[in-house]
């Protein structure tokens, strides 16, 4: 008994398709493992106590570390987050809960505007306003350029967790006498917290790495600083610079400095995707 | 809190019609809930009989598109009037709904504090008393009093519910609306809701949306059937169920559509 023609050439499509799909996923992670591979190969190497401990040595000498940058990214991403959490989260909640007339139309579109401007186009808007008229680059006008690029990717993702919530519960909180915004705030946003977290840190992770508005804003900074009036140094900022210049020694730290912030954003993505795991481990 | 409390407390319904984006689904409904009667609404899907219930405590409101005209009378006050507060009112007339909704976020304990919370009752002792008092009526308190601080959402599906009612009655509303309580549940589970109905009734008046007639003639005292947005007929359910005085009644009560 032989199987009817379409049906053998149903089975080969179905193969030919399934392979396609697997080989195209292959791609898609092969960048990733290409990356990592690659800067764990030419970074590893030169990470030791001294990189994290150690600030700068001047151009030329070998040995010295990028401190002064680890902390700057801190100090530079944990302002942005200061500014871009409760006015993104704010904002998402808002679109959610009452975004529905005309207003949460016009906010809904200028977030989606804000989320595919070019970054370098925001930094620049940073440098006109904080920049110019106070005559001197500083990492609080670096924070203002990653939370605006913030606000609008955590709005959105707040708003489609806080839409995740079921509508009975809504209406069973309504129903018991909570007043509305005690409804959003306690039962819908308490209940989404878990997407909101998640959508947070994934923002954070994005603006760890961005360069382009910074080169405006906090400058970079050779030496250790703290001060957020000032110039800062980051590590995107760090490997900008060492990776163009000239001696071999930058090159290798702009390597190392590159997987440094890649293992950031990886934890920062692992802490995600467990907060997201706690949600549904609880829930369930 | 005895029956006494609230004994000549009434519901009422004064020519209520609700409607969608002006379009009625339900029209010129008068109906009389007496103090410590179950009285359940029937008829087929899409009768308005959902909708009714939800103008009974001001939630059809809050639907896209709704809106109310005529009256409901809670103590011959119209709780559609100017002055009445909506979130006030929804703290004296409790309601359970088809699908459990416990709070996914808080445990057993705190769901059935949650309406007493928001009403700014806060001190701990006061709270354990209404909580195991409300979970005793809802008939839950044995099953759950050593595991009070857990997920709501450990509970089976029967649990969960009357979780729910105990929620609900927990603030010691005047009135119990339950819309299709057992549409989600077993007939172990279903029986054990029924049974709640006639024992929640010393003290509280119940108003029950069931399509299952079997449990209207089961839980309730009176019975009204509504058929494309009106009320049909109403009347004593021992009555209605074997002497129905309108024709469509009977062709329903029978099996005949719907």
């Amino acid at each position: 008994m032989s199987m009817p023609a379409r049906q053998v050439r149903r089975h080969a499509v179905n193969g030919l398709m399934t392979g396609l799909i697997a080989m195209l996923s292959a791609l898609a992670v092969l960048a990733l493992v290409l990356i990592l591979g690659d800067l764990i190969l030419k970074g590893a190497s030169s990470l030791n106590w001294a990189f994290f401990t150690e600030n700068p040595v001047p151009a030329g000498e070998t040995g010295g570390g990028v401190a002064h940058a680890i902390v700057g990214t801190a100090i530079v991403v944990g302002f942005a987050a200061l500014i871009g959490l409760p006015v993104g989260i704010g904002a998402g909640l808002y679109l959610a809960e009452f975004g529905t007339g005309r207003l949460g139309f016009f906010v809904r579109f200028v977030a989606d505007v804000l989320n595919g401007t070019p970054s370098i186009v925001v930094g620049i808007f940073a440098w006109t306003w904080m920049v110019k008229p106070v005559g001197r680059f500083s990492a609080l006008a670096g924070s203002a350029a990653l939370a605006i690029l913030m606000i609008p990717m955590i709005a959105r993702t707040t708003e489609e967790m806080v839409r995740l919530v079921p509508h009975s519960l809504r209406e069973a909180a309504l129903a018991l006498g909570y007043p509305r915004w005690r409804t959003s705030l306690r039962i819908v946003a308490r209940t989404a917290l878990g997407g909101i977290v998640t959508g947070c840190l994934v923002g954070i992770a994005r603006v760890a790495g961005e360069t382009a508005p910074l080169l405006f804003t906090a400058l970079g900074n050779l030496n250790f600083s703290v001060s957020p009036t000032h110039p800062m140094q980051t590590l995107s900022l760090q490997i900008y610079v060492y990776a163009t210049g000239p001696f071999d020694e930058w090159h290798r730290l702009a390597w190392a400095s590159a997987l440094v912030l890649m293992g950031l954003v990886l934890l920062l993505a692992i802490a995600a995707r467990w907060v997201t795991r706690q949600r549904y481990g609880t829930g369930r | 809190m005895g029956p006494g409390a609230n004994a000549r407390l009434r519901l009422e319904t004064v020519r209520l019609t609700a409607l969608f984006n002006g379009q009625p689904a339900v029209r010129d409904v008068s109906l009389l809930f007496p103090a410590h009667t179950v009285t359940a609404i029937i008829g087929p899907s899409g009768c308005g009989k959902s909708t009714f219930l939800r103008c009974l405590n001001r939630m059809h409101e809050l639907s896209a598109g709704g809106t109310v005209q005529g009256q409901v009378l809670l103590d011959e006050v119209d709780i559609y009037a100017r002055d009445v507060n909506p979130v006030e009112l929804r703290r004296r007339i409790g309601m359970v709904f088809q699908r459990p909704t416990p709070f996914p976020t808080m445990s057993i304990y705190d769901n059935v504090a949650a309406g007493l919370r928001v009403n700014g009752r806060r001190s701990r002792s006061d709270l354990d008393t209404a909580v195991e008092r409300a979970l005793g009526q809802a008939a839950l308190w044995d099953e759950v009093r050593d595991r009070l601080h857990t997920s709501a959402l450990e509970l089976s599906g029967g649990q969960q519910q009357r979780l729910c009612i105990a929620r609900a009655i927990a603030p010691q509303p005047e009135i119990l609306l339950l819309d299709e309580p057992t549409a989600s549940l077993d007939p172990a589970g279903t029986q054990r809701i029924e049974e709640l109905c006639h024992a929640l009734k010393r003290h509280y008046t119940i108003v029950i949306v069931t399509h299952n007639l079997q449990q209207a003639a089961r839980v309730s005292d009176y019975t009204a059937f509504f058929y494309l947005g009106r009320m049909i007929e109403v009347g004593r359910t021992g009555e209605l169920f074997t002497k129905p005085q309108v024709e469509q009644t009977e062709a329903y009560i029978t099996g005949r559509f719907g």
